[in-house]
């Protein structure tokens, strides 16, 4: 199947440091690509390059077979309405309730009329399982869970044909987080969209996941279908569902 | 061997970067105004904020301004029986310099910091690229609306701070100096030509982009969580204040010339 969405030769100097060194990685509609890696290496710059978000120093980003990182600024802002992101904090803004943030993209970019994208959000949020009565209340005033569900509600609203999730579970009890992850399932399939996820939750990535693939040191150091992973025969993986100190992976403390 | 010249030569390369970055940043914020699409009701909201809310410490500090200033030319003044000036100095004073430099710094302090803070908590919150993400240009829904509404409501509280400024020398100049309050508002606009407030509209104009461009500019670029928040509200208030002063020397020396 073709893919939605390719990474081919990925590189990123930031700081003086090579973050990204050749990331390779492709994902097909329908499927859900979860990328796992320890702290710091490399994986939310990865989704960043992904998303036109930062501009790689090599390498390219394809969607849809079209390289998008030398596209003009004007349609590359067409190419990101494929796109739905649930960030890792959520990222709503404080200033507006929580149906205009969920119906962001709809009143500012497709200037759908407000009632009708109100109607829309409020569509998207039981979807989501967050109460319509949480329509009018600013994030602040959201729970952790909720602020996820309504983050998730923002990404889906447009339909998305690429769905990105920053660590997805970062920071939930494990109930809700099982919660988002069955949610993260459901959407994807409903929408039948490419997912890439990056987390290092192994609970997380054994639930949203089709294929998984670890980054280490700014490289794919294995790839393979979810399923495997525990006879992956990779000692980095091993070592990183284990959650082992010793091994190949030096700890960073 | 360590070139002693070196470090000298790197900070003075860094603040030519840091300069072409702001020249850059400006331009695109100056480009975003009159671009499509325009986000009318962020602009109101902008304007309200900036505008209407400033509009208490602009009056408080013209008022102030006026009433000591009709007392020190008066005391200056009486060193060479030139008191009947302070009608005619007060109000070439205020509109020419203090309305629009004291409106612009106290302006610096008040709406570059709180622009500076708020877009720097979306920056390190990932609000902005959460906006780029829902394809949204963050420049033209956060940033020109801002620099919009800064650019043209302080003119309009030059303005205000002009006439409340006057009006604080004319109730000293009345009350406590003994003057004719008919007189001394005659001898004030006799006094002012349309050009001593076209020149302190201007340079309000000025400051209110600059004020507004600093302040989204330190924001959109911190970095570091609530450290880097703080340390962009703080710049932006010093950078706006050194160029709101060095920007109205340029301007005044033109329109001398």
């Amino acid at each position: 199947m073709t893919a939605k969405l390719q990474l081919i030769g990925i590189k990123k100097r930031l700081r003086g440091r090579q973050v990204l060194d050749g990331v390779d990685l492709d994902v097909a509609p329908g499927r859900s690509l979860v990328v796992i890696g320890g702290s710091g290496q490399g994986k939310s710059v990865t989704l960043k390059c992904a998303l036109g978000l930062m501009k790689p120093d090599a390498g390219q980003v394809l969607v849809d077979g079209a390289d998008v990182t030398r596209m003009p600024q004007e349609i590359r802002a067409r190419v990101m309405r494929k796109f739905g992101m649930l960030f890792q904090g959520a990222a709503l803004f404080d200033s507006l309730p929580v149906w205009e943030n969920i119906a962001f993209r709809l009143i500012y970019a497709d200037h759908v009329k407000r009632a009708d994208a109100r109607e829309r959000a409020i569509e998207a949020m039981r979807k989501v399982r967050l109460a319509p009565e949480f329509a009018d209340v600013r994030p602040v005033e959201l729970s952790g869970g909720m602020q996820k569900r309504a983050g998730l509600a923002r990404a889906i609203i447009a339909k998305p044909d690429i769905l990105f999730f920053d660590e997805p579970t970062t920071g939930l009890d494990p109930i809700t987080a099982d919660a988002i992850n069955d949610l993260i399932v459901e959407m994807v399939k409903e929408l039948n969209c490419a997912a890439v996820s990056i987390t290092h939750d192994m609970a997380s990535a054994r639930k949203i996941a089709d294929e998984i693939a670890m980054l280490h040191n700014g490289k794919i150091v294995w790839r393979g279908p979810a399923a495997t992973i525990d006879a992956s025969g990779n000692a980095m993986v091993d070592q990183f569902i284990a959650g082992r100190a010793e091994g190949p992976i030096q700890a960073v403390v | 061997m360590i070139n002693p010249f070196a470090p000298i030569g790197r900070g003075l390369l860094e603040v030519l970067a840091e300069i072409g970055r702001f020249a850059a940043f400006a331009g695109r914020a100056a480009g975003s105004c009159f671009s499509p699409p325009l986000f009318a009701g962020q602009f109101g909201r902008q304007a309200m904020q900036i505008g209407y809310f400033s509009l208490p410490v602009i009056g408080l500090t013209a008022v102030f301004i006026g009433a000591a200033l009709a007392l020190n030319i008066y005391v200056g003044g009486a060193r060479f029986n030139a008191e009947s000036f302070v009608p005619n100095i007060v109000v070439l004073g205020i509109t020419r310099e203090l309305g629009p430099v004291l409106a612009g710094l106290m302006l610096a302090g008040r709406v570059s910091a709180g622009i500076a803070a708020e877009i720097g908590t979306m920056r390190v919150t990932e609000q902005i690229d959460a906006m780029t993400t829902l394809s949204t240009d963050p420049f033209r829904f956060l940033i020109a609306p801002r620099v919009l509404a800064a650019t043209l409501t302080l003119p309009l509280l030059v303005m205000v701070a002009d006439i409340i400024g006057v009006m604080g020398g004319y109730l000293v100049a009345v009350h406590s100096l003994g003057f004719n309050g008919a007189t001394y508002l005659r001898n004030t606009f006799d006094f002012l030509e349309s050009q001593d407030v076209i020149l302190g509209l201007v340079k309000a104009a000025v400051f209110g982009f600059i004020i507004a461009t600093v302040g989204a500019y330190q924001g959109y670029n911190s970095q570091g969580g609530a450290l880097g928040v703080g340390r962009a509200a703080t710049n932006a208030v010093v950078g706006a204040i050194v160029l709101i002063l060095a920007v109205n020397y340029v301007l005044t020396a033109f329109f001398v010339e």
